[in-house]
């Protein structure tokens, strides 16, 4: 009898290619993911060298970092000229090399990982990778999903193997049920603020219970595309019947007797009774509270009812850190997190840019305006999030509220297009990095669900959401 | 892939925890296709003002840094984004190492795939290290990859773990993808393998 496995073991053991005596392994990739940024000294590389892409079938490119959200966007001067010379190579790029692709002009693009699983690439049991770090997400369907450097893009493009040494196994167990107000996002950086940024260094995260169990495909997409901000290598959730469910009828999900096959062995894919987890964190869910960042690191975190701590409440190299945060986030030890000012808030991003954050949001917004003067945008996930928003008429709720309402992309999650902060500008938003500079240079980023974002925007500070719930339930 | 053998330099201090990768290389810099010239942005929001003027008090802009071969970090350096332009801003700054008390996994692995070595060391150890930094141009530390030793400027060494794998490639500047091509019947192999196991991937 095999010793018992984690679902990490399991799907790793199911792509071993070549095994060194010294425990490197060749690791077969299943899909691979591509966007303009991380893409083009790879395929540069293939050129030099004369090699092809070994499996374009398996290859999916999008471009979604750099494209412009506004509506004008089809004419190119809304984009810088080192941004079309990046989008243009990866036209180019997904041309020559045969690779899937779903360019601006199609309703199909998005944001890498939202597309991918809405199309049916993602699969459970699969290896994903993509030059981009939240690739995480891919592991809420059980598939192996993580982000690696442009010289890993350009390898597995040529040998569609990857070079890697297997993680440890973490578990992160979320045990009850949520309390209303709550959500993954809430989740998942509460998991983040226990653990620290560096918590799941060296390991894959297994998220379990039955708070996880609960939560819908979506979800659990927001739930694992933040296991990079604590440092993990990838995030897993077990598949069940919401995932076949969420899969099933895709455009490139299988059929018929391929179906039944795939579903007899994603039936496989689960932690064995007894598994060893090297690390093992357990948080009740009805402990967990809606959240917001208040620092420079995803760790930096606490309840909304919560204040702004003091850096000497900290130890080691933290203590400068926090202190470096709080200037640079213009903010005081003891003031209330709920009396926080914003000037901007932003929905949208691969952590919460899909159809129920958009929902999650407008039931908040439904019948009520943004504050005067408070910038506000929506930025659907993919091309079809935002189609499916407008038919359910959330698109309206958003455009009444205030909103401006955007084509799909990353956006300000990293603004790397127009849709930037200024300096000193302080923003409410649905990512997941609130580093220095990150959503512009001087700009300073809470972080927070759909919901809290929602909530914010109308009162134009960092606000409870539960105290807006009264009049929905 | 330039080789790592050993190197003696200046090392400059950077004792902040969870130096990001944002910090590192801002994304207006992410927008090359070209691996090279990003040095000149290396940490620049740190570095320079709005104006484009250097801010004297950041190490690397400190007359003893400015040939800065080595740096001393704080713990989770390299945390964020997958970006590799990330050990390319370094690389094209003149960095070869990286020293500090652990690293973000995909920054670890793309230092290697650039010829830096990034050593990982216990906090005693950084802290020893960050003080022998500071001595600035005066103190050179030794990082010897063949004997995984740091040695500080005083003579006190310190040792490190590497992969042997990344070793192997490192000091002989080898290509991973032509390594892995030596494999190609192993891929043919398992492709013929999985289309038979589970046709739908």
């Amino acid at each position: 009898m095999t010793a018992p496995r984690t679902l990490y073991d399991k799907i790793w053991d199911d792509h071993v290619v070549h095994q060194a005596e010294d425990g490197t392994c060749l690791l077969y990739i299943d899909r691979h993911l591509v966007h303009e940024v991380t893409s083009p000294q790879a395929f540069e590389g293939l050129r030099v060298t004369g090699r092809k892409v070994r499996a374009p079938e398996k290859t999916i490119a999008v471009p979604d970092h750099n494209v412009p959200t506004t509506l004008d966007r089809a004419n190119a001067a809304t984009m810088t000229e080192d941004s079309r010379i990046q989008v243009e190579a990866l036209d180019r790029n997904a041309r020559d090399f045969g690779i899937n692709y779903y360019p601006v002009s199609d309703v199909r693009q998005g944001i890498v990982h939202i597309v991918g699983p809405e199309q049916g690439w993602t699969l459970p049991g699969m290896t994903v990778v993509c030059g981009d770090s939240h690739t995480a997400t891919h592991g809420a369907f059980g598939s192996l999903a993580h982000g690696i450097g442009t010289s890993e893009v350009e390898h597995v493009l040529a040998t569609q193997t990857l070079i890697q040494r297997k993680a440890r196994n973490m578990k992160v167990e979320i045990t009850g049920s949520l309390r209303p107000g709550v959500t993954a996002k809430d989740i998942t950086l509460t998991v983040i603020g226990e653990t620290g940024t560096a918590g799941g260094t060296g390991h894959v995260i297994e998220y379990c219970g039955q708070a996880i169990r609960e939560l819908s495909m979506e979800g659990r997409m927001t739930v694992c595309n933040m296991a990079i901000e604590g440092g993990a290598r990838a995030g897993l959730i077990a598949p069940d019947e919401k995932t076949y469910a969420y899969c099933m009828g895709r455009p490139h999900a299988p059929k018929a007797a391929k179906w039944e096959a795939a579903l007899a062995y994603w039936k496989t894919l689960y932690t064995d009774e007894g598994a060893h987890f090297d690390k093992h964190v357990t948080i009740r869910g009805e402990d967990i509270a809606p959240v917001v960042t208040w620092g420079t690191s995803p760790e930096d975190v606490l309840p909304i009812t919560g204040v702004v701590p003091n850096p000497a409440d900290f130890t080691g190299g933290k203590v400068e850190a926090v202190q470096r945060s709080l200037d640079y986030m213009g903010l005081k030890p003891g003031q209330k997190l709920s009396e926080i000012e914003i000037d901007t808030v932003f929905i949208g991003s691969c952590t919460n840019g899909r159809i129920e954050d958009l929902r999650a949001a407008a039931a908040i917004l439904k019948g009520k305006k943004k504050k005067d003067g408070l910038r506000a945008m929506v930025v659907p996930g993919s091309g079809l999030v935002r189609a499916q928003a407008e038919e359910e008429g959330l698109a309206q709720i958003f455009i009444d509220a205030g909103f401006e309402w955007r084509l799909a992309g990353c956006s300000m999650c990293l603004a790397m297009n127009p849709d930037q902060l200024a300096p000193g500008e302080r923003c409410a938003a649905t990512s997941n990095r609130n580093f220095e500079g990150r959503q512009g240079r001087g700009g300073r980023t809470h972080l927070l669900s759909p919901a809290m974002a929602a909530a914010a925007a109308i009162t134009g500070r960092l606000t409870d959401v539960r105290n807006m719930m009264g009049e929905m339930v | 892939m330039e080789k790592f053998t050993t190197l003696t330099g200046i090392a400059a201090p950077m004792p902040l925890v969870n130096i990001d990768t944002d910090m590192i290389i801002p994304k207006q810099f992410l927008k090359t296709i070209a691996r090279t010239g990003l040095g000149k942005n290396l940490f620049d929001e740190m570095r320079y003002t709005l104006d484009g003027a250097e801010i004297p008090d950041f190490v690397l802009n400190q007359t003893a840094y400015r040939k800065s071969q080595i740096l001393v970090a704080g713990d989770n350096f390299g945390c964020g984004s997958s970006r590799e332009h990330a050990p390319w801003a370094l690389l094209d700054f003149g960095i070869r190492c990286v020293i500090a008390a652990s690293f973000a996994d995909i920054f670890f692995n793309n230092c290697f795939k650039n010829g830096i070595l990034p050593v990982v060391l216990p906090q005693v150890a950084i802290d020893h290290l960050m003080e022998d930094a500071k001595k600035g141009a005066n103190a050179r530390i030794t990082v010897d990859l063949e004997t995984q030793t740091v040695t500080a400027s005083d003579g006190i060494t310190f040792a490190f773990e590497v992969d042997a794998f990344k070793k192997h490639c490192l000091m002989n500047g080898l290509d991973d993808i032509g390594l892995t091509l030596e494999k190609v019947t192993a891929i043919d192999a398992y492709e013929a393998k999985t289309a038979t196991l589970r046709p739908w991937a």
